[in-house]
């Protein structure tokens, strides 16, 4: 067990990077193999949920995107750097050796992030970072009804009210039905399950929602 | 192909080539996650966790690249019968297809006045099982993927 590896670290990567390679190989060989073709035109077309495939998949992309991937691409180099640096960054085991190793590697990574930050600041200040609105046009036609004609409707039809619903009194309501149509003005003569066994003949009217519409003139 | 092989002592498990292909199959049967009506409800009830359409290697995919089967839930009408046939041509061989429903099978209360209607998706691309019912039940659509099971079971895609 003591003997020294025949294999270095990055031989034993190699390895596992043929292996990968082969079994992707392997993989599609056997699938080209079993598998049937019966190729048509129309199964050779792009797939475009069923539909008939109309235009060309190589459109014009808008070029604000090429700012933001610039800088996306900036930050996400970033990222890749760091994550490498932490790894060895509270070395306990470099530090023995070197015993300013963990502030020495923080400064440097502080210059270098400040590096890019700058860069940020830059591109910020040049105004980037700003997205270009379009500018729509409200399209105008010309029409002989002017506006004024719409807000007079308008303030006509807003006089015009919804009576509130209630249970008008001496109408008897159904047990079942009382709890939810109970007035807050009147709750002892209506809605109490008592009182309605007392009545003679209660004649049960189903309660329904009637809207009166009432000018604003003859409104009692 | 009996699946209850039990191998102690990690012995070898030796299977025809036909066998081993079918049992890869049929134990993943990808439909194409396409749906017209009210069927389609029935179909979804069945991936979910009630159902568990999943445990038999049943996976909606998006795209009919992927998928082994289609199934036709719902109305067929002839403006959908052309985008059907289409997705159903677009699909890798060996495909499916399962017709779920009174409608896809026969036109269904469409039968005699629906103008707009298909009278059954077997007249457009051929099918392979189908499921009785308006809308069938989650349960109904199980069996049918055991029925399609079967079928796969018995074919041979070496040769043919």
């Amino acid at each position: 067990m003591g003997e020294v590896s025949q294999i270095s670290e990055f031989g034993k990567i190699l390895i596992f990077l043929v292996t990968g390679i082969i079994m992707v190989c392997f993989a599609f060989f056997i699938n080209r193999t079993l598998a049937p073709h019966k190729p048509n035109p129309e199964k050779l077309t792009s797939y475009e949920c069923g539909e008939e495939v109309t235009g060309n998949a190589w459109l014009p992309f808008n070029s604000r995107f090429y700012v933001i991937a610039l800088i996306f691409l900036l930050f996400d180099v970033e990222m890749v750097f760091i994550f490498p640096w932490a790894t060895v960054f509270g070395s306990h085991e470099i530090g023995n050796y070197a015993p300013r190793w963990g502030v020495l590697t923080l400064i440097e990574m502080f210059i270098f992030l400040g590096i890019l930050i700058l860069g940020l600041a830059y591109v910020w200040i040049k105004g980037d970072l700003n997205w270009i609105k379009p500018n729509p046009v409200a399209p105008l036609t010309n029409t002989v009804v002017p506006k004024s004609a719409y807000e007079t409707l308008n303030e006509e039809q807003s006089k015009y009210k919804v009576k509130e619903f209630t249970v008008p009194a001496g109408v008897s309501v159904p047990p079942g039905t009382s709890a939810t149509v109970e007035t807050p003005g009147t709750p002892g003569t209506v809605g109490t399950h008592g009182t309605v066994g007392t009545h003679e003949t209660p004649q049960v009217r189903k309660a329904m929602f009637k809207p009166t519409f009432k000018k604003p003139g003859n409104e009692q | 192909m009996s699946n209850d092989i039990t191998s102690e002592n990690g012995g070898v498990v030796i299977t025809k080539m036909n066998d081993l292909l079918n049992w890869a199959r049929l134990s993943s049967l990808w439909p194409l996650s396409f749906g017209i009506a009210c069927c389609a409800i029935e179909f979804m009830g069945a991936f979910a966790s009630t159902y568990d359409l999943d445990r038999y290697g049943v996976f909606p995919r998006p795209s009919a690249r992927q998928a082994d089967v289609i199934i036709i839930a719902g109305t067929v009408t002839f403006k959908m019968a052309e985008r059907i046939k289409r997705l159903y041509e677009q699909m890798p061989e060996p495909k499916y297809v399962i017709s779920m429903g009174s409608c896809s099978n026969c036109g269904g209360p469409y039968w005699q006045h629906g103008y707009h209607v298909v009278k059954g998706v077997d007249r457009v691309i051929p099918v392979d099982v189908y499921v009785q019912g308006c809308p069938p039940r989650p349960e109904a659509l199980i069996g049918a993927i055991l029925e399609l099971q079967k079928k796969i079971e018995g074919e041979s895609l070496i040769g043919a």
